[in-house]
């Protein structure tokens, strides 16, 4: 079915042109405003992006290279399958309730702070402005960096540890010859993968980042729509914004990156080798700073959480209506997230099996990569042209859910795709010529044969596209109101208005929502029916 | 009970790739006829280009005095059982056949006596309720020829069908398969690469190579001593393998 496929790529186009076209008028209206942007403020916030997130891979790649070389080494300690684990879970977590994380630990006020000071080691300065950045994203990239080395290390043939035990390689060697060549040909497109997430990323730098003197595109666009009402100044930063991730996905795709990053990842083969023990030592040491570094936030966020008055937050009204939007919002951003990605799978599918072997069409291309290319344009920008395009009709906040629901949606689509379009080609495959014969067809055909075949793949996109909605702090900072807030939104204010122990309650329960929710898409993607 | 009628190929034209492929055969009504040649010969297109799974370039295909080239496949009078995935692994024995009386599964009380007899025609009585998974190889492919008979479609082609079986089931299914035969009087194209399935099953045998009929006769003669050299080389490397 080309029809649905089509509709699906029709309402991408609008929701980026709509975007595009808000940006365009605005700098028509006030071209002045537009050009006279371009400043030496403006260098200096580019700057900065490019500058945090240049340093936040080199921080978050070069020790998980040592990392996955550790895990690779030693397959089978005690608790090895539990702390991949736990490297996944960075990835589920909502980034506001990561900073709420740090910020409870590592901030002025955070658990470290009472450490040091109970030490009589003077005052601990706390995380801010750049430190703070770097740490939320070595928090996030250094164990996703990790899973895909160990990936890349797990792709050496088991005969080649065998070769090289025999031939009583040591462990210099083996990484020279061994290890280091498979490192290599994975380093640059993981780099590459971090790189473009921290030139994105939006919620941290809100969060963590301080002042003009950190702060990235996507925050100033923030704010130049939100405080400062400079909408001629947030095009112009758009501008800047989109040549970058254009630039950058570029780049990446030269390097043969994956842009939307795997979760999943093989659990190693039993493959025990002999080492000394002075690397023993040194390995050991490198797995268990990654899981504090890892773990530490996480404690901390339950901690704190804990300490708050969870039975108030959950009985208050706001708290309430957040949770119930937020929900609200989320269920439709899945549902519509899963239906867009289910159309242009299909629609790929039905163009590569009409070609038969030919060249692929631009509407297949389409098909295919349409949900990534939303990975160029950040929900910050779409959220900020859908802004400028509606400021002057009175609307902007009534359009919020719409907002929220539609660029949710189309920012999950990488991740629903990839749950549903292996499931989908091979279901077409062992399915296609049989309908065909027996006359199975139209709805018919939806309810006793691919329903069945594909509800589990479907709500495995759903879960995860409504986790990833559910804990988003991106456009709802732009239309969010007084009347259209979701959990993040509340959170996002209530750490605003120092009411620190609300916010750590709040993160808990929102943490907890979204890691069941990628649980829950996990389970699902892993069993047989 | 006899459904059998002719088949030909007028001049059907297919590119596939770099090769352009050339089909012209006749069957009569209720013959057997095998199919035989090398791996990428052309011996499944033939197949989909009679079931409608693919398109002729140009030529007619003919299924008794009518015209199907233009028809979509669950239009055609004919049935096709492929080598594997001829049922829905979800669904259980009982509807993947059914599924050849209604494909909405709207079943009348007449729909379901035809289907437990053909399940019971097949040595499959009692198993209605399996799915796929619970069978043998040999039962999934006992299960397609059961759909294909209560289909009642004047023309079967199989596609290897005995290729995953062991050699005491294929000669048992082979055996089924003519069973079948004598009583429908279906005119059935079967593709194998096996000699003895050829020679036990069908007295004509045509012989594809590079997408063209290169031979067609008795089936004894061409896999015989004086058959032509390009089948005795083709059977030679089969049987060596």
């Amino acid at each position: 079915m080309t029809r649905p496929g089509l509709f699906a790529l029709g309402f991408i186009a609008l929701l980026i042109g709509g975007a595009f076209a808000g940006l365009a008028v605005e700098a028509a209206r006030d071209w002045s405003g537009a050009t006279a942007a371009f400043d030496a403020g403006m260098l200096r916030i580019a700057g900065f992006t490019l500058w945090q997130a240049a340093l936040s891979t080199v921080l978050s790649v070069a020790p998980a290279i040592l990392v996955a070389r550790a895990l690779s080494r030693h397959p089978d300690f005690p608790g090895r399958g539990l702390l991949l684990r736990l490297f996944a879970v960075p990835l589920g977590l909502p980034a506001i309730v990561a900073a709420l994380g740090l910020l409870a630990l590592y901030g002025r006020a955070g658990f470290l702070a009472d450490i040091v000071s109970a030490a009589g080691a003077g005052r601990w300065p706390g995380i801010y402005g750049l430190s703070g950045i770097l740490v939320a994203h070595v928090f996030f990239n250094l164990p996703l960096a990790t899973r895909l080395l160990l990936a890349a290390l797990e792709t050496v043939p088991p005969d080649q540890w065998r070769l090289a035990s025999q031939l009583g390689m040591r462990s210099g060697a083996v990484f020279r010859l061994i290890e280091w060549p498979a490192l290599r040909t994975a380093i640059p497109g993981v780099a590459a993968l971090v790189f473009m997430l921290c030139v994105t990323s939006f919620t941290l730098v809100l969060t963590l980042g301080g002042g003009p003197g950190a702060t990235t595109l996507e925050v100033a666009i923030y704010q130049s729509l939100r405080f400062d009402f400079e909408p001629a100044r947030a095009v112009a930063l758009t501008v800047v914004q989109i040549a970058l991730t254009v630039a950058a996905v570029f780049v990446l795709s030269r390097l043969g990156a994956d842009v939307t990053g795997d979760a999943n990842l093989p659990v190693a083969g039993s493959r025990p080798r002999a080492t000394e023990r002075m690397e023993t030592l040194l390995n050991a040491t490198m797995i268990a700073l990654a899981a504090a570094l890892v773990l530490g936030p996480m404690a901390a966020i339950v901690a704190s959480g804990l300490q708050a008055d969870l039975g108030r937050l959950a009985t208050e009204p706001a708290v309430l209506k957040a949770t119930a939007q937020s929900l609200v919002f989320a269920v439709g951003a899945a549902f519509l997230s899963v239906l867009l990605s289910l159309s242009l799978v299909a629609m790929r599918r039905k163009l590569e099996t009409a070609r038969k072997g030919g060249r692929r069409s631009i509407l297949e291309t389409l098909a295919g990569t349409g949900a990534s290319l939303v990975l160029v344009i950040p929900p910050i920008v779409i959220g900020a042209g859908w802004f400028v395009l509606l400021r002057n009709t009175g609307g902007v906040f009534s359009v919020a859910p719409i907002m929220v629901v539609t660029v949710n949606a189309v920012m999950a689509m990488p991740f629903a795709t990839r749950a549903i379009r292996p499931a989908y080609d091979a279901a077409a495959i062992r399915n296609d010529r049989l309908c065909a014969q027996l006359g199975i067809s139209g709805a018919t055909r939806a309810r006793l044969i691919d329903w069945p075949e594909l509800r589990r793949p479907l709500a495995t996109g759903f879960a995860f596209a409504m986790a990833l909605s559910l804990g988003d702090l991106g456009v709802i900072a732009l239309f969010g109101s007084d009347s259209v807030q979701t959990l993040p939104y509340l959170l996002y204010s209530r750490m605003g208005s120092y009411r620190t122990q609300d916010a750590a309650g709040l993160a808990l329960l929102l943490g907890l929502l979204c890691l069941a929710l990628m649980w829950l898409a996990e389970r699902l993607g892993r069993e047989k029916p | 009970m006899n459904l059998g009628v002719p088949l030909r190929l007028d001049g059907v034209g297919f590119a596939y790739g770099e090769t352009m492929m050339s089909f012209d055969v006749s069957v009569a009504a209720s013959e057997i006829v095998a199919v035989m040649g090398p791996s990428g010969s052309g011996k499944t297109t033939m197949l989909n280009l009679i079931a409608g799974f693919e398109t002729p370039s140009k030529g007619r295909i003919l299924v008794g005095d009518r015209d199907v080239t233009a028809d979509p496949p669950s239009q055609r009078p004919v049935s096709m059982i492929f080598q594997e995935n001829n049922l829905f692994a979800h669904l259980d024995l009982f509807s993947n056949v059914a599924l050849g009386r209604s494909p909405a599964l709207r079943l009348s009380a007449e729909d379901r006596a035809a289907t437990l007899d053909a399940l019971s025609r097949v040595g499959l009585a009692g198993k209605e309720a399996r799915r796929p998974r619970e069978l043998s190889g040999g039962e999934r492919q006992r299960a397609a020829l059961a759909r294909a008979l209560v289909r009642r479609r004047p023309v079967l082609l199989m596609d290897e069908p005995f290729a995953s079986l062991g050699p005491g089931l294929r000669a048992e299914m082979a055996e089924l398969v003519g069973d079948l035969h004598r009583e429908t009087g279906m005119t059935i194209l079967v593709v194998t690469h096996s000699p003895e399935d050829a020679l036990a099953l069908a007295p004509r045998m045509v012989f594809v190579d590079a997408g063209r009929i290169a031979a067609d006769g008795p089936t004894q003669h061409l896999l015989g001593h004086g058959g032509p050299e390009a089948v005795r080389a083709y059977v030679g490397q089969s049987r060596s393998r």
